[in-house]
């Protein structure tokens, strides 16, 4: 089966390309990405703060047991609906850096919708730090697990 | 062995051979040691531990009778820059994104 959410990252490049279809017309796709109550919804973050305009800021928090875990924000240069957004994207306390983000909306047919986001790191080494991030959380994951069941078994 | 690293991507794609994988990331542990954390059928496992090393993301070693599996660390930083895992993080992220707004679109509906 063909994969719906593809990701290029082409060596020696610090760029990253996502693509994805969703059975969605295009109007819904995009509200998905403006409107903050939708946006907590699918990213699994708290939203602080969402200015969907020119100059505008954003700014995510997901909080455990009243500690933040993760922290985010960025800048959005350009917000023209259901047509793409341009905006900044930095995770607090990373080592990934400032990303810039280009995130093109288009319609297939009434129904379904495609969206292109073209991430750009400051350099290649940028990008590896962020390409590692999900592996390395799933194997944190599960040593903590591990530590967990340790510490029962004492 | 022609397809090396689709096949590497095919092994951890696989949520149980994950699950093998992080388990034998901290020590080396034989099949049934292996096989005693999943509720599936010993012969699954022993498959899933073919192929992952199969795949060089597992070694064996003989001690005395057992036969112990470990992590070949050379492969999995191979692996850690693949964006296999990079791509699930959104692919789960924008299935999550289309069941919100399926839910959206059935509420408007009904109004």
């Amino acid at each position: 089966m063909e994969q719906k959410t593809k990701v290029i990252a082409e060596d020696g490049r610090q760029e990253i390309i996502i693509t994805r279809e969703f059975d969605l017309p295009l109007k819904m796709l995009f509200k998905a990405h403006e409107e903050a109550d939708l946006i907590e919804q699918w990213m699994g973050t708290k939203v602080l703060k969402m200015e969907n305009k020119k100059h505008g800021s954003y700014a995510f928090e997901t909080t455990h047991n009243g500690k933040a875990v993760f922290r985010a924000n960025g800048t959005i240069h350009e917000f023209i609906r259901d047509q793409k957004i341009i905006r900044t994207f930095e995770m607090e306390n990373m080592p990934i850096g400032v990303q810039l983000e280009f995130l093109e909306f288009e319609k297939l047919t009434d129904d379904t919708s495609k969206l292109t986001m073209q991430i750009i790191y400051r350099s290649v080494k940028h990008r590896a730090e962020q390409l590692k991030l999900p592996f390395a959380y799933g194997i944190n994951m599960a040593h903590n697990r591990l530590q967990e069941i340790a510490n029962k078994i004492k | 062995m022609m397809n090396l690293r689709r096949d590497v991507f095919q092994a951890i794609a696989d949520p149980t051979r994950r699950a093998i994988l992080l388990l034998v990331a901290t020590q080396s542990l034989t099949a049934g040691a292996i096989a005693s954390n999943f509720d599936t059928a010993r012969p699954t496992v022993s498959k899933h531990l073919q192929i992952l090393t199969e795949c060089e993301l597992l070694t064996q070693e003989q001690s005395g009778r057992e036969i112990y599996y470990h992590i070949n660390a050379n492969k999995m930083k191979e692996v850690a820059d693949f964006i296999e895992p990079f791509r699930q993080m959104w692919d789960t992220r924008f299935n999550k994104l289309e069941a919100v707004m399926k839910e959206q679109k059935k509420g408007t509906k009904r109004h």
